[in-house]
């Protein structure tokens, strides 16, 4: 296993807890229907909006929380890749603008969480995109990590779950980022190549240089409803080419209908869902039958017989 | 006529001078064959000057100069017998991905590019080199096909990126994508990718995961186009030019990061200059990158290749 010395085994980091952030405001408005929604209420519906059916983006933590058996899970560190390799500044320094979000986000963290538990009963790896931490483009960190639940995956002998919500590469990491694609690629061969399910669970939004590499070669594709997946940005597409985009065009169900998806899976049917189909790949006889020992003198009638 | 960029505006100017004396002077006049002389020599002088300290912006230029020797070229230089193979077996035959069998200085090799096209009409039909769907699916399997046979794979990449339009979206452009780069990194045949004008995102990423990925002195290589960028972070496509020195696009760069293996130097004034030195040198390039992959095994081909991306990013600039 020669990863083990070129590659920094992850290594596992008791559960936080996750800050219990009070609501400055006890209503939310539906970003898609505009109704105003009780703050708990919400909560409670997996941030599936009740009127409308919207599913809202929601944070890693609370994507892992209802993904797992029983919410519970164990989060893992992941590698600290080189800081700014390019030294790469816009308007603003890439350093700074990753110290700022990283000051609210946490430090060291980056636009991936990974965690392990079961689902189902069965083992599994999660890895799920932060994308509120930089629309959660995916640079080195977020190819390390993938990397790093690729392998915890196979040393786990568990299944790999990945939900990408990213609008692409980190532009500040330039040509490095690009250089995921194949990274990532790796990491989903070294799963499958274990005989272990890999597993892709699409949600908003799910473009470019992310949807062009381990979100589309998944064992099984899902999606979350009206998740926005594409290659090519939708603005792009209509200002460059002037083709008059589609109804429902990169949505979930536009994909589902055009074969690129397996099935579009509501947030609330997620875990029953995952529970399911891996339970089906890799326990694929029938439960033992249990049949109950015969009575001694039950027993001992058949002998005389 | 020549097609100058606006930074070559000296040259335009002493290259029509040039050309006017030696259409008044028919060969016959001493002093004007002397005034031609001392012009060329320090029209020279410029273009080795300018050429010495170009900046990213500048390579953007030039990559995409619409001289610059396509994909096409070099396999009618380099590749001999070669046989074009169409489609991907699903949809249709996109002509902005070209390949087929051939051989590369005797050996049997599948060619792979994308090709712009050299004029309005070739454009067209290459749709600009911007593949869609079909054509990353036919990569995928002509890779499949050298795989079978062991034969080494050769790619020329030269695009802008992949296309972006709804018929490309609605048939899976990023499936396509990344079946590509899977393909690559399945292969247990070498594949010597080669950036020849401009490397532009997934679409050239799709034909890049190579045991060597060789550049071209002047041509790009990059997650977004600079003019991408600019209008992203710096809210104008105006800043096109800071966001080709940020992204670190050059072949230059590129080599200090790990990125590509090898530099193929251009002729004086870019590829486009001299489309025949550029052939040979590049052919030279491949040849000298394919002679040790080729006593390689499957399996240490396909690791050797996984080990290169795996390290990349351990060091900076
Ligand atoms: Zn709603």
């Amino acid at each position: 296993m020669n990863w083990l010395t070129n590659f920094v085994l992850p290594k596992i980091r008791a559960v936080v807890a996750p800050s219990k952030e009070v609501p400055d405001n006890l209503w939310d408005k539906c970003p898609n229907c505009g109704q105003m929604l009780f703050h708990r209420e919400l909560e409670a519906n997996l941030y599936v909006c009740r009127a409308c059916g919207h599913h809202m983006r929601i944070d890693a933590e609370r994507r892992l929380k209802l993904m797992f058996d029983d919410g519970k899970f164990t989060r893992i560190e992941l590698p600290k890749p080189l800081v700014d390799p390019l030294k790469f500044r816009d308007r603003k320094k890439y350093v700074d603008r990753l110290k700022e979000t990283q000051a609210k986000r946490g430090p060291n963290s980056d636009a991936l969480a990974v965690a392990h538990g079961t689902i189902g009963g069965s083992a599994a790896v999660v890895a799920v995109f932060e994308f509120e931490f930089m629309g959660g483009s995916m640079g080195m960190a977020v190819g390390d990590g993938l990397l790093a639940a690729a392998r915890l995956a196979v040393l786990q002998e568990a299944a790999m779950i990945v939900v990408p919500s990213s609008g692409g590469a980190r532009m500040q990491e330039g040509i490095l980022s690009l250089m995921q694609m194949p990274r990532t690629t790796i990491a989903v061969e070294e799963v499958k190549d274990a005989g272990l399910p890999y597993i892709v669970v699409l949600a908003d939004p799910t473009t470019g240089g992310v949807s062009a590499s381990f979100a589309m070669l998944g064992d099984i594709t899902l999606s979350e409803p009206g998740a926005v997946i594409g290659f090519a940005g939708a603005r792009v597409i209509e200002e460059t080419i002037r083709e008059k985009l589609p109804e429902g065009f990169q949505r979930a169900e536009y994909l589902l209908d055009h074969g690129m998806v397996d099935k579009v899976v509501a947030r609330g049917d997620l875990h029953d869902t995952l529970a399911r189909i891996i339970g089906m790949l890799r326990r694929r006889m029938p439960p033992a039958e249990v049949v109950p020992l015969p009575s001694r003198s039950e027993a001992k009638a058949e002998e005389r017989s | 006529m020549r097609h100058f960029l606006d930074f070559e505006q000296p040259l335009a100017e002493l290259d029509s001078k040039i050309e006017e004396l030696r259409h008044i002077s028919d060969g016959g006049d001493l002093n004007i064959a002397d005034e031609v002389a001392r012009l060329e020599s320090k029209a020279d002088k410029i273009l080795r000057q300018t050429y010495q300290k170009l900046s990213a912006w500048q390579k953007v230029q030039i990559a995409r100069h619409p001289e610059r020797p396509h994909a096409s070229d070099y396999i009618q230089a380099l590749i001999t017998d070669f046989t074009p193979l169409a489609g991907d077996r699903g949809f249709g035959e996109d002509r902005a991905i070209v390949g087929g069998l051939g051989r590369f200085r005797g050996y049997s090799v599948v060619v792979l590019g994308t090709e712009k096209g050299a004029d309005t009409e070739a454009r067209v039909r290459h749709n600009f080199g911007m593949a869609k769907p079909e054509g990353y699916r036919k990569v995928r399997r002509l890779m499949e096909l050298a795989d079978r046979f062991g034969l080494p794979v050769l790619t020329l990449v030269d695009t802008a990126g992949a296309y972006p339009g709804v018929e490309a979206e609605a048939r899976g452009q990023a499936e396509a994508i990344a079946r590509s780069i899977e393909g690559c990194l399945k292969l247990k045949v070498p594949l010597i990718a080669t950036i020849i004008g401009e490397g532009g995102s997934g679409g050239a990423m799709a034909l890049a995961a190579g045991n060597a990925v060789l550049m071209l002195e002047h041509s790009i290589y990059s997650v977004i186009s600079p003019e991408g960028c600019a209008s992203i972070l710096w809210r104008s496509a105006e800043n096109a030019k800071d966001a080709a020195e940020a992204l670190r696009l050059t072949a230059q760069d590129l080599l200090k990061l790990g990125v590509i293996d090898q530099i193929v130097p251009e002729p004086l004034g870019g590829a486009h200059r001299s489309a025949s030195e550029t052939m040979t040198r590049t052919g030279d390039a491949i040849d000298a990158a394919l002679r040790p992959l080729l006593g390689m095994d499957g399996k240490a081909l396909k690791a050797q290749r996984r080990d290169k991306f795996l390290a990349m990013g351990k060091k900076g600039l």
